[in-house]
């Protein structure tokens, strides 16, 4: 029972990040969504610091706030003539200070460990019961993560149009009209709870691995983007069931395993996809030389 | 405090301390190109992308030496930059992309390779969880001394090829143009900023090191607009982190360097955002005041003439 549901929460966890992954990729914001999820860690801590428990709304609402703080900050920089790559290493950079800081002046007195904010403790989710009334749930995870994937497909379906648009054009979407200030904030901020719910299970550090590989991943196997997002989660999701039995094969962490994996399939998409692999494409050459 | 004042007497400290101050300076010179250059988040890539070649160099031998470290560190940084340019020339990902793909699936890696390490049978392997963080109170007089060395030949470095550095963080174009070559110093000026990155992250720690080379680069940029100057000041900017920070988080128990010295930074980031000349936000607010109170000024009397005009025309 235990694997089904770690893999379970894996598969979500995969399914949040590669859909956002997707936007953040199209629109060459990748770097700024791991700066999103290192600097989301002060919000976790501080919302642990107050409320004593590790799975509270707070915790997602902090994480939103030091989220959106982080996006507005390197906007505000970037406007004040920094270069868009410097202001994100700053700000993410002594956010994450602050938060790692916190987290060893205060590991002792509460139980936070810092390795499994880093990592992510997966391998402990079925521990971690929800009980309703005596009955038993089923684990915390699985239903945060459920919630999270709910309001991110909820918004990625409603506003569908808005986002491909902001995507590929952004310049014609404000000519027509879409506030696309407002549509890169709601990004920002979904790409925030996606990381603060999966950080239990993967850790702040590795959400940007699922975040951006499965969804590079897709953008090389095709050029439609309905299908590239159900190509980044099926990724993902590939790269959690090896992950994890390549982790209990080898005895190491599954988050490492997991993103390792993420990062083979890359590999394997960059060499032989059908439109763009490059041993595809020095295939189809010779193929026309001779 | 009385704490803080005597560790400073103690002599393997001072060392420390040494190490560290020179290694921020060192950070925050070649900081500077790297910053000029568009690469800031280079550095951050090439220091999460060495911890699997630390793994890897202790996996091979079972020694802890930093100068191992600093192979793998350096083997596994080269490899992080090809693997980044190969996967922007040869496919539609952008650099960016490229460079979180790079960055998570080598510091994935580096986690896989380090709990085999904690799962595994090699003994004196306690300690090289620090490296995450860093933890510059627990190197020895060896490391030290390696960190130093290395940090004052990256300096010399610096200041031998000045001119060359300058040239092609401003114009590539026209320094291969008079014959530089180019492509030889961009690639020496990479394999500085993997040597820089490698020599901190036993002081700073994977995580965090990129800000070293970022925070005091994008502060000295506040205040002055000539290359020297900037330098200097971004040395002694990062100098004065690396001081802060070891000091600090010495004299507090169980508080990683990293990110103390990090905050150190972004407090002098902090003041050269709010008092920079010409630049700063607060010089900034007092030139639009000037310029309001100028136009007011003059515009007043004109104004005036206008509204007469009006009323002789009614």
């Amino acid at each position: 029972m235990s694997e089904f549901w770690i893999l379970l929460t894996g598969a979500l966890v995969a399914s949040c990040c590669g859909i956002l992954g997707v936007f953040l990729v199209l629109r060459k914001m990748a770097m700024i969504g791991d700066a999103i999820s290192h600097s989301v860690m002060p919000g976790i801590v501080i919302a642990f610091l107050l409320s004593g428990s590790r799975d509270s709304l707070l915790m997602m609402f902090a994480a939103l706030i030091f989220g959106l703080v982080t996006t507005f900050l390197i906007q505000m920089f970037q406007q004040s003539g920094i270069q868009s790559d410097a202001s994100i290493g700053v700000v993410f950079t002594a956010l994450f200070a602050v938060g790692v800081v916190l987290v060893s002046l205060y590991a002792r007195q509460v139980h936070l460990d810092q390795d499994a904010i880093l990592y992510g403790e997966i391998a402990y989710v079925h521990w971690n019961i929800w009980e309703l009334g005596g009955i038993n749930m089923g684990p915390k995870a699985v239903w945060l993560l459920g919630f999270t994937l709910l309001v991110i497909a909820a918004a990625i379906g409603l506003f569908y149009k808005q986002f491909k648009l902001c995507a590929f054009d952004p310049a014609l979407a404000a000519a027509i009209g879409i506030p696309v200030a407002l549509f890169h904030y709601l990004l920002m901020g979904l790409v925030s709870m996606a990381t603060v719910s999966s950080f239990e299970s993967v850790g702040a550090i590795l959400v940007v691995g699922l975040l951006i590989i499965p969804a590079s991943t897709a953008y090389l196997l095709t050029d439609r983007l309905g299908v590239m997002i159900g190509l980044s989660v099926g990724a993902g999701i590939a790269s959690t069931v090896i992950g994890y039995y390549a982790a209990a094969l080898l005895d190491a962490s599954i988050a490492g395993c997991m993103v390792c994996a993420a990062g083979a399939l890359f590999a394997l998409a960059l060499l032989f996809s059908p439109s763009q692999g490059i041993v595809m494409k020095k295939l189809r050459l010779r193929r026309l030389a001779s | 405090m009385d704490q803080i004042w005597s560790m400073l007497s103690d002599p393997n400290m001072q060392w420390i301390f040494l190490g560290c101050t020179l290694l921020g300076l060192s950070s925050g010179v070649i900081g500077c190109f790297s910053y000029l250059r568009k690469q800031s988040l280079m550095g951050d890539t090439l220091a999460h992308a060495a911890l699997p070649g630390i793994c890897i160099a202790f996996m091979l031998t079972g020694v802890k030496s930093i100068g191992l470290f600093l192979i793998g560190a350096g083997a596994a940084g080269l490899i992080a930059t090809f693997g980044i340019g190969y996967i922007t020339r040869h496919s539609r990902l952008k650099q960016d992309a490229a460079m979180g793909i790079v960055l998570s699936g080598f510091f994935g890696l580096g986690i896989v390779l380090l709990t085999l390490i904690q799962h595994g049978d090699y003994g004196n392997q306690s300690g090289l969880d620090k490296f995450l963080f860093g933890q510059a109170a627990s190197m020895i007089g060896s490391d030290v001394l390696t960190m130093s060395i290395v940090c004052a030949l990256l300096i010399t470095a610096c200041t031998l090829l000045f001119k060359q550095f300058k040239i092609i963080s401003f114009d590539p174009g026209f320094a291969r143009g008079i014959g530089y070559p180019v492509a030889f110093l961009e690639q020496l000026l990479m394999l500085l900023i993997v040597v820089a990155v490698v020599a901190g992250i036993q002081a700073v720690g994977v995580v965090l090191v990129a800000a070293l080379l970022i925070t005091p680069a994008v502060s000295a940029r506040y205040w002055t607009d000539r290359l020297g100057l900037m330098v200097v000041l971004s040395g002694l900017f990062g100098a004065a982190s690396g001081a802060v920070g070891t000091w600090i988080s010495a004299s507090v128990s169980n508080l990683p360097t990293g990110p103390v010295t990090v905050l150190a930074a972004t407090l002098l980031f902090g003041v050269s955002v709010l008092f920079g000349p010409k630049r700063g936000l607060v010089a900034k607010r007092l030139m639009r005041r000037k310029v309001k109170q100028r136009f007011n000024r003059e515009s007043d009397p004109l104004a005036q003439s206008h509204v007469k005009k009006k009323e002789a025309a009614l």
